[in-house]
C-alpha cells in the first residue's frame, strides 16, 4: 500500500461541461468515461460542426460548380490545412485523408511496401504493437515473402532498446512503431528510434493513434517518414484518419484505391493519376467527418496540447498512485515514460466481471486485450482492465474509480 | 434496464454465491483422455476460450465431462454447472436441456417457469443461479458459452462454437 498523491490542483471543470455525452447518469450514477482509449468523446463544438455542414453545407466536394460544393469543398479543405498545421507538415499535400489509423497503416503497407519487397527483406515492428500495426503487416509479408520482425519488450512494457539497436540492419525495408502503446501507455522514445533508424536508411512509419491526442507532435522535428492517426481518438467522429506521409515517398507510390476523385484523366487505355495528396483518396470521403476533425482540432489548439499534456500527466500520476493504493492490485505497463492508460488486474477477478462492476457504478472502462493480443501473450494474461484518460477528466473520476474497485473486491468477497 | 434504476441487488443476484463457488473451484476442469466428444467455444468479443470433454457409451449416455479454458466467473461457472449436470443424460437430453437453458437465458423466459418438463428439476434449480444475467445483456454470451460448446461436441461441429 502506497499513499495517494496529492491532488492535481487545477480542474478543468470547463472542458468537462463542453462534452455534452459526459452529463448523464449510467446506471444512476453520474457517468465517469474512462475509456478515451477505445474512443474519445467529443466536444459540443464539434458535434455542432458537423450538424451545420449536414444542415446547411453538404454537396460533394471537388466537383461541382455550384454554391453548397464550394462551401463543401472549402470545409473539408479547409480541415486539412489545420491537420497540416496540427502536426507541423511541410505541406498539405502529404496530408492524406483516410478512415481511420488502420487504412493509413495498410495504405503504407500496401502501396509503399508491396511493390517494393519481396523475401530477404524484413519488416521490423515491436512487441507492443495494437493489431492495426500487426495484421497489415503479416499480409503483405504473406504477399511478398518478405520476414517479420518483432522487436522485444520487458517485464516493465517497455522496448529492450539495446537489443532493438542491434535489428536496425540494412535489410529492414521499414520499421513501423507505435508511438504510446494502447494497451500499456508506454511512450516509446519515437525521435531517438526515428534518427537511428534513418542513419541507417530505414523510413520509419509511427502508429499516432494513442500519440497525438495526448501531447504536441510535430512530424518534421520526429522526421518520421510516416505518421498515422485517428479522428476518434482525438475527439472527433468515428471514421476519419490520417496518413502523414514525406512528399517525396508519397510522390513514388502507386495509388492505394482506384474510383473517382483519385484520376485527372481516365480512358480506357490509360489513367493519369490525380496529383497529392488526391492520388491516395478514392471516392466520395467522409466530409463531414473531416470537418469535425477540423473542429477538433480547433478545439484542441484552443486549449493547447502542451497545456493538455501537463493536466493529463499530473492527473495520470494520480490514477496510478490512487489504484496503487487498493490492496490487490497488479499493474500491467510500468514503464518509465508513459501516457494517458493503465492496465491493470484486480485479485483474480476476471477483467469482464470487473468491467461488469464498474459499469453498474456508472463507470467506463476497457476490459479485455485491448486488440493487443500479443501484448497480453508476453504478461501470460489472457487480459487487462485499462482506464485510460482524457483531459475531461479529474480526480474525481479517479476517487469514483477507486471506490468502484473496492466494491468489486466486495462483491467477490 | 429500461430507465430504470438499478438495483444494487442486481450485483448480488448477478454474483451469486452458488456462481463465485463454480467459477472458484470449477468441477471436472481438466482434460478428460478418453473423451468421445469434444469441442472449442470462443467467445471473439472477450477472448474467452473454453473446450468441453465427452464420454458417451453406446447407449448415447454421457457418462463423463469435463472442461478446461480459461474465461471470466461467469462462463467458468456456467461451465462448471453444466458438466455437473449433464453426466447421465442421454445425448437428446442433453441438447433439450442445451435448448431450454440458452432460451431462458436469452428470451428471458423466467417468469413463465417451468420452461423445462424433462425431469431435470433438480439441476435445474441449479442453472437458476445463471438468471441473473438477464440483467446485463452483455453478459449473456459468457453464460451461454460452454453450452455452445456442448451442443457443437455433441453434433460432431467441426469448427469451434461460437457464441457470435
Amino acid at each position: 500500500m502506497s499513499q495517494a498523491q496529492p491532488r492535481p490542483s487545477a480542474t478543468p471543470a470547463g472542458w468537462r461541461n463542453d462534452f455534452p455525452i459526459l452529463r448523464q447518469s449510467i446506471n444512476s450514477q453520474p457517468l465517469v468515461y474512462l475509456d478515451s482509449a477505445a474512443s474519445a468523446q467529443q466536444p459540443a463544438s464539434v458535434i455542432d460542426a458537423v450538424a451545420r455542414y449536414q444542415r446547411e453545407d453538404h454537396a460533394n466536394v471537388h466537383r461541382g460548380v455550384h454554391t453548397l460544393s464550394h462551401r463543401a469543398t472549402d470545409a473539408y479543405e479547409g480541415a486539412r490545412d489545420k491537420i497540416r498545421e496540427f502536426i507541423n507538415a511541410a505541406n498539405r499535400s502529404e496530408v492524406v485523408l483516410t478512415s481511420g489509423t488502420t487504412e493509413s497503416i495498410n495504405l503504407v503497407a500496401q502501396s509503399f511496401c508491396r511493390p517494393r519487397i519481396g523475401s530477404g527483406d524484413k519488416i521490423l515492428i515491436t512487441h507492443l504493437e495494437h493489431h492495426a500495426n500487426i495484421v497489415p503487416w503479416q499480409l503483405v509479408c504473406e504477399q511478398t515473402g518478405a520476414e517479420l520482425v518483432v522487436a522485444p519488450i520487458d517485464d516493465a512494457g517497455q522496448l529492450e532498446l539495446d537489443g532493438f539497436w542491434s535489428l536496425l540492419t540494412n535489410d529492414v525495408f521499414i520499421l513501423a512503431i507505435g508511438h504510446v502503446s494502447n494497451a500499456l501507455g508506454t511512450i516509446n522514445p519515437v525521435k531517438d528510434i526515428v534518427a537511428k533508424a534513418r542513419q541507417r536508411g530505414i523510413p520509419v512509419l509511427i502508429d499516432g493513434a494513442q500519440g497525438v491526442p495526448h501531447m504536441p507532435v510535430d512530424v518534421q522535428d520526429l522526421d518520421c517518414d510516416f505518421y498515422a492517426f485517428s479522428g476518434h481518438k482525438m475527439f472527433g467522429p468515428t471514421g476519419t484518419g490520417v496518413l502523414y506521409g514525406r512528399e517525396a515517398l508519397l510522390d513514388e507510390m502507386p495509388p492505394y484505391q482506384g474510383g473517382g476523385d483519385m484520376i485527372l484523366e481516365v480512358s480506357f487505355e490509360s489513367t493519369i493519376y490525380n496529383e497529392l495528396p488526391y492520388k491516395f483518396e478514392a471516392g466520395t470521403p467522409n466530409i463531414a467527418g473531416v470537418i469535425g476533425l477540423g473542429a477538433a482540432i480547433d478545439y484542441l489548439q484552443n486549449i493547447g496540447m502542451q497545456r493538455i499534456a501537463a493536466y493529463e500527466h499530473d492527473l495520470y500520476n494520480y490514477m496510478v498512485s490512487s489504484l496503487k493504493t487498493v490492496d490487490g492490485i497488479r499493474l500491467i505497463g510500468t514503464a518509465a515514460n508513459k501516457a494517458s492508460v493503465q492496465s491493470f488486474l484486480l485479485d483474480d477477478i476476471h477483467s469482464h466481471d470487473l468491467g461488469t462492476i464498474l459499469d453498474h457504478q456508472g463507470i467506463a472502462i476497457r476490459t479485455g486485450h485491448h486488440c493487443a493480443m500479443p501484448v497480453m501473450t508476453r504478461f501470460g494474461i489472457s487480459g487487462t482492465s485499462r482506464a485510460s484518460i482524457a483531459f475531461y477528466n479529474t480526480t474525481d473520476d479517479v476517487d469514483r474509480l477507486i471506490k468502484a474497485l473496492l466494491k468489486a473486491k466486495q462483491v467477490f468477497g | 434496464m429500461t430507465g430504470q434504476a438499478a438495483k444494487t441487488d442486481d450485483l448480488y443476484d448477478l454474483y451469486r454465491e452458488l456462481i463465485l463457488d463454480h467459477a472458484r473451484s470449477p468441477r471436472h476442469f481438466g482434460r478428460l483422455q478418453e473423451a468421445t466428444h469434444t469441442a472449442q467455444g470462443i467467445n471473439p468479443l472477450c477472448g474467452d476460450k473454453l473446450t468441453m470433454y465427452l464420454t458417451v457409451d453406446a447407449n448415447r449416455v454421457i457418462q463423463a465431462t469435463s472442461f478446461e479454458g480459461s474465461g471470466c466467473a461467469i462462463s467458468i461457472a456456467s461451465a462448471s454447472l453444466l458438466t455437473d449436470a449433464v453426466i447421465g443424460l442421454t445425448v437428446d437430453k442433453a441438447e433439450a436441456v442445451f435448448s431450454a437453458v440458452t432460451d431462458r437465458l436469452t428470451q428471458g423466459r423466467a417468469d413463465n417457469e417451468p420452461a423445462f418438463d424433462i425431469n431435470l428439476e433438480a439441476h435445474f434449480e441449479k442453472f437458476k443461479a445463471l438468471d441473473g444475467v438477464r440483467e446485463f445483456p452483455s453478459r449473456v454470451k459468457c453464460a451461454t458459452l460452454a453450452w455452445h460448446a456442448l451442443h457443437s461436441a455433441l453434433s460432431h461441429e467441426a469448427t469451434p462454437a461460437t457464441t457470435e
